[in-house]
């Protein structure tokens, strides 16, 4: 029968969590790395067993951690982020030019065909990739080569790369998302970049409608799809038919278009989950109630899925990287929150059921589903 | 032999218990600098490189500061000698984390 394993980062370590093709009953292991940020953890597609995990702190810096056996034990690996030549400047908050400075890892992504090569986004924002398993880190530099670079300006979350999407179909193509620059698309396996914010409207830069300066929070692919892409926005959800090259908003009835996850169904390509948050000003759910959104059309159309949820004096947020499915028939979904629970549901959100209700804030959470 | 007290989560890391003991190069005049002894440190536990100085910079993490003997040498110079009590292992070289928190 097949398993599940879910791999949770929290701000003081990570948690492994699993069951079996039920999702009835569930082993918690950890905390793994206690008293550390955990940003991300994920397995390789092609092997399993091999994890890496971004371990940071505010007072010693990046780890960067493997495992060859499911999480079981850990080894640290490669943590030199050196920027391609003169890193030069972006923009700080105030609109002064500032130094590109590594401060952690937002995310790994492993590659789809090889479980040693792997690409990770940092910040300040940049995309690197190892070829040796995570011992060694070299910056793609068409990224921040691009041009518009040194007018990046960070959100209230800092200069992040967050989103890595590897297309199944074309091995040179590349998706990624910064806050706040942008999204970005890669043809040629990552010498050069081109931004994909056509249709992105944000009101609250200069220019609502500028090549870059947009607030990505998270984008979502489904495999068999690859040129269908979507997106949560600061504000704004939004779905693109043709690889980035254009979007259009599909917040529909949503009660906040707000959020940070966004992500698709295993085998439905149109079946979409949000979790609508309060507003930028107040990161938690509207009206004390913890609602995740389905579409089944794509977007436009959501029904709130609650059965199982808090739906009263709820107020915890979900962050970009802290929900995901599992490919068991039918489609489980999984969240973690703020306040440390982790949701999952068996059915594609239909019911609800908490497999954790107290670990530290959840930054993360990722799925394998094993043989 | 130099002693080196690590804060926890860096022995967490470098899988040590209690004091690190190490052999350090010393200079001419028969000194050992906090450079020479973060660079004895990082050979043995290689996976502590970053976690103490800036990769790029080598300066000392904002959150980390180093004392011995009683005193602050956080702001000492990476090349100035350290306390002769350090370098005969009478004293340890402390590596500390900020106490900080809400």
């Amino acid at each position: 029968m097949s398993k599940v394993r879910v791999l949770v980062g929290t701000r003081k370590g990570a948690f492994i969590l699993t069951s079996d093709g039920k999702r009835e009953r569930w082993d918690v292991k950890g905390p793994h790395f206690a008293g550390w940020e955990l940003y991300h953890i994920k397995g390789s597609p092609v092997d399993p067993n091999r994890l890496y995990a971004s371990q940071s702190s505010g007072w010693f810096g990046q780890m960067v951690q493997r495992s060859n056996d499911g999480g079981q034990t850990w080894e640290p690996v490669g943590n030199k982020f050196i920027y391609d030549g003169t890193p030069g400047t972006h923009q700080w908050y105030d609109g002064t030019p500032h130094p590109w400075e590594f401060k952690r890892v937002w995310h790994f992504e492993p590659s789809l065909t090889d479980p040693d090569s792997v690409y990770a986004g940092v910040e300040d924002a940049a995309l690197f990739h190892s070829a040796d398993g995570g011992q060694n880190w070299k910056e793609l530099p068409g990224l921040r080569g691009h041009g518009s670079g040194p007018h990046w300006q960070p959100g209230a979350g800092g200069l992040c790369l967050h989103t890595i999407i590897l297309d199944p179909k074309d091995p040179n193509r590349i998706y990624i998302a910064i806050s706040s620059a942008g999204a970005f698309r890669t043809d040629d396996g990552g010498k050069t970049f081109k931004p994909i914010n056509q249709g992105l409207r944000s009101e609250h830069i200069p220019d609502p409608t500028a090549e870059v300066g947009h607030c990505v929070h998270h984008i979502a692919m489904h495999k068999s799809r690859p040129g269908v892409l979507f997106m949560q926005k600061h504000w704004d959800v939004m779905r693109s038919d043709n690889a980035g090259d254009s979007w259009q908003e599909i917040s529909g009835n949503l009660p906040t278009d707000f959020g940070f996850v966004v992500d698709v169904h295993a085998h439905e390509p149109e079946t979409i989950y949000v979790i609508p948050i309060k507003s930028d000003s107040q990161h938690f759910v509207p009206e004390g109630k913890l609602r995740v959104y389905r579409s089944r059309k794509g977007g436009n159309e959501w029904e709130a899925l609650t059965k199982g949820l808090p739906q009263s004096d709820c107020y915890v947020n979900v962050l970009r990287d802290a929900m995901a499915v599992d490919s068991l028939d039918r489609c489980g979904v999984y969240f973690g929150t703020s306040g440390g629970q982790v949701y999952a549901s068996s059915d594609a959100g239909d019911t609800w059921n908490a497999i954790v209700r107290d670990l530290p804030g959840v930054l993360s959470i990722e799925v394998q589903t094993l043989p | 032999m130099i002693r080196i007290v690590l804060p926890a989560h860096l022995r967490t890391i470098a899988r040590v218990n209690g004091e690190v003991q190490l052999d350090v190069n010393l200079d001419t005049g028969g000194h050992a600098t906090q450079r020479s002894v973060l660079d004895a440190l990082e050979a043995r536990y290689p996976m502590l490189s970053g976690t103490i100085r800036d990769h790029v910079t080598q300066k000392r993490r904002p959150f980390v500061r180093f004392f011995a003997c009683s005193e602050d040498l956080s702001h000492e110079p990476p090349d100035a000698p350290l306390p002769d009590a350090v370098v005969t292992g009478v004293e340890p070289f402390l590596v500390v984390g900020a106490v900080a928190g809400g």
